[in-house]
C-alpha cells in the first residue's frame, strides 16, 4: 500500500497511526504540500482530482478520503469497528474547526479564526462530557473499554488543538483519553503529538 | 556601534512563493510583498518602496537604512548542493526565542527523540564559543553530538559535528557534518521575520549534499523537526528573551545561548527581549 503523505497533515497522520496500530506497513510517498503545493500538481490531480491528501493506493484501489481509508484498513479487523459513522462525521467536523484553526495559525490559511476556534471548543466540550461519562462507566475510549476506529479518527485534531490556539488544559477526561491512545502498543507520534515519556521513578 | 532594529535585513518571503501582493508584518508594522513580472518589491504602510535583496531563495528587506550588505554563506554556493525552500511556519514566540532554540543542542534527545538525539546520549561535550568582533557575529565551534538520524541522508546513528553562526540578530546558520560527503558541511539556516515582539514567521532554508532524497522528503524532514520545536517555543516563559541572568541557571551546554544574549545586549538589539532579569 502506498500512502501519498504530508508529515504535518492531521488526516495523513490518522492513516499512518491506524496502519501502525494494526501492524500494516505503508510505503510513504512524501508530497511537498507546503510550500510547493505539490498536491495540486498535474500528477497528483490525475490521481485525485480533489487535490487533497491523503491518497491511498492499493493495487487498483485508490482512496482519497481519510474516513474511507480508515474503513479500508480495518476491513478485516472487526474489533476496531462499531457504529463508526457518527464518529467519522465528528472527525470531519473537528477537521473543519480545530484543523482549520491550526492551518490558519501555522500556514496562514484564510479562515474565520474566531468562528473556527469557537466551533472547536464547542465540540471539545461535548467530547469532554462524553468521555467523562465513559470514565464513570470504567471506559477509557470513546466507544468502550478498547480502542476503536472512532478514537483514531478523532484523536489527531483534538491533540493538535493547541497548534491552532485552543488550549486543552480544561479537558481532563480528554487528556486521559489521549494518554490512553498514546500508550497503545505500536503508537507513533507526529510533530505536535509527543510520545509518552517514562513516568516511573527510576529504581 | 549600536544601530536601530530597522537597519537590519529581514526575510519576508520565498522567491518561489511570491506572486500576488501579500500583506504581512515586519517589526509590528504593515508591509506588502509582491512581484511585478520578474521584479520583486516590498512597500511600507505609506506605499513607500523599501530596499530589497534576493538571496538564499528568499526576498529580504530593510525598513530603515541598511548599514551593511546582507551576510553571505560562501559554503552554500559550492556546486552540487540541493537548495531547499522549506517554506514558513508562524510561531507565537519572540523572534529571539526562535533563534535561541535553533542554537540549542541539549533539547535534541527530548524534543527530537530518535532523530536528532536519543537517551541516554544526552551529554553536550564542551565546545568553543566566541563573539567575533570583526564580523560582528557569534560562533560556536567543535560542537559534537550523537544523533540517531542526523539528516534524511543519514543511515544509523553517527556523532555529528556542528558549527553555529549567528549572522544577524534574527538569522542563524548551522554547519553540520554531511553524511554522504565527509569533509563537507551541510548548511541549514533559520531566517526569522519578526512579525512583532512575540510573534514570528520562521523561514528555514538548506543547502545540502543529498542525491538520494527527493526535494519533498528533504522539505518534510525539516518541517517535522521545526514543528516539534513549535509547541515548546509557544510555551516558553517569559515570552520575551531575558538578556540578563536571574532565576534561570545556565549550564555548560548553554554557552551559545549565553553568548547570543550577551551579544544582543552589546549591540543593543532588544526587540523581543526582556530587559528585566528573569
Amino acid at each position: 500500500m502506498i500512502l501519498y503523505d504530508y508529515v504535518l497533515s492531521a488526516s495523513c497522520y490518522k492513516v499512518r497511526l491506524m496502519a501502525a496500530l494494526l501492524g500494516q506497513s505503508l510505503t510513504l510517498h512524501t508530497v511537498n504540500f507546503h510550500p510547493a503545493r505539490e498536491h495540486k500538481s498535474a500528477d497528483m490531480l490525475a490521481l485525485n482530482p480533489k487535490g487533497t491528501l491523503p491518497v491511498l493506493l492499493d493495487g487498483e484501489t485508490v482512496l482519497t478520503d481519510s474516513a474511507d481509508i480508515l474503513r479500508y484498513l480495518t476491513r478485516d479487523a472487526p474489533e476496531w469497528r462499531g457504529d463508526d459513522d457518527p464518529w467519522l462525521a465528528l472527525a470531519a467536523d473537528l477537521n473543519e474547526s480545530l484543523g482549520m484553526a491550526r492551518l490558519h495559525d501555522i500556514l496562514q490559511y484564510d479562515v474565520d479564526i474566531d468562528a473556527a476556534r469557537a466551533a472547536g471548543v464547542k465540540q471539545l466540550r461535548k467530547l469532554e462530557a462524553h468521555m467523562t461519562a465513559q470514565r464513570f462507566d470504567g471506559h477509557l475510549f470513546l466507544t468502550g473499554a478498547v480502542p476503536a476506529l472512532a478514537d483514531i479518527a478523532c484523536f489527531p485534531n483534538v491533540s493538535l488543538a493547541p497548534d491552532g490556539g485552543v488550549s486543552l488544559d480544561t479537558y481532563p477526561s480528554l487528556r486521559l483519553w489521549m494518554r490512553a491512545i498514546r500508550s497503545l502498543p505500536g503508537f507513533i507520534e507526529m510533530p505536535g503529538i509527543h510520545r509518552l515519556h517514562e513516568l516511573e521513578f527510576p529504581e | 556601534m549600536s544601530r536601530s532594529i530597522n537597519d537590519y535585513w529581514y526575510p519576508v518571503g520565498l522567491l518561489s512563493g511570491i506572486d500576488a501582493p501579500h500583506a504581512t508584518l515586519l517589526l509590528g508594522a504593515d508591509i506588502t510583498v509582491g512581484r511585478t513580472h520578474s521584479a520583486y518589491w516590498v512597500t511600507d504602510a505609506a506605499g513607500k518602496a523599501l530596499p530589497t535583496i534576493k538571496r538564499f531563495g528568499h526576498l529580504w528587506t530593510c525598513p530603515g537604512t541598511p548599514m551593511d550588505d546582507l551576510f553571505t554563506i560562501p559554503e552554500a554556493d559550492t556546486a552540487g548542493r540541493q537548495l531547499v525552500d522549506v517554506g514558513s511556519v508562524r510561531v507565537k514566540c519572540s523572534p529571539l526565542r526562535a533563534v535561541e532554540n535553533f542554537l540549542d543542542i541539549a533539547h535534541f534527545p527530548f524534543v527530537h527523540t530518535d532523530i536528532l538525539g536519543a537517551e541516554p546520549h544526552t551529554e553536550v561535550a564542551r565546545y568553543n564559543v566566541d563573539i567575533r568582533e570583526d564580523a560582528n557575529e557569534v560562533w560556536a565551534t567543535k560542537v559534537k553530538f550523537f544523533q540517531p538520524q542526523a539528516a534524511k541522508s543519514a543511515e544509523g546513528g553517527i556523532t555529528t559535528e556542528y558549527m553555529y553562526r549567528v549572522a544577524s540578530p534574527t538569522c542563524a546558520v548551522l554547519y553540520k557534518t554531511c553524511p554522504p560527503r565527509p569533509g563537507e558541511w551541510d548548511v541549514i539556516t533559520l531566517f526569522v521575520q519578526p512579525l512583532n515582539e512575540e510573534w514570528c514567521e520562521v523561514w528555514p532554508w538548506m543547502a545540502l549534499y543529498d542525491d538520494d532524497s527527493t526535494m519533498a522528503e528533504m522539505v518534510s524532514f525539516q518541517q517535522l523537526i521545526f514543528m516539534q520545536d513549535r509547541s515548546i517555543l509557544e510555551n516558553q516563559i517569559p515570552t520575551k528573551l531575558p538578556l540578563d541572568p536571574g532565576m534561570e541557571v545556565p549550564t555548560q551546554a548553554d554557552l551559545t545561548s549565553i553568548a547570543y544574549r550577551r551579544w544582543l545586549k552589546k549591540i543593543g538589539y532588544t526587540y523581543g527581549a526582556q530587559l528585566v532579569a528573569a
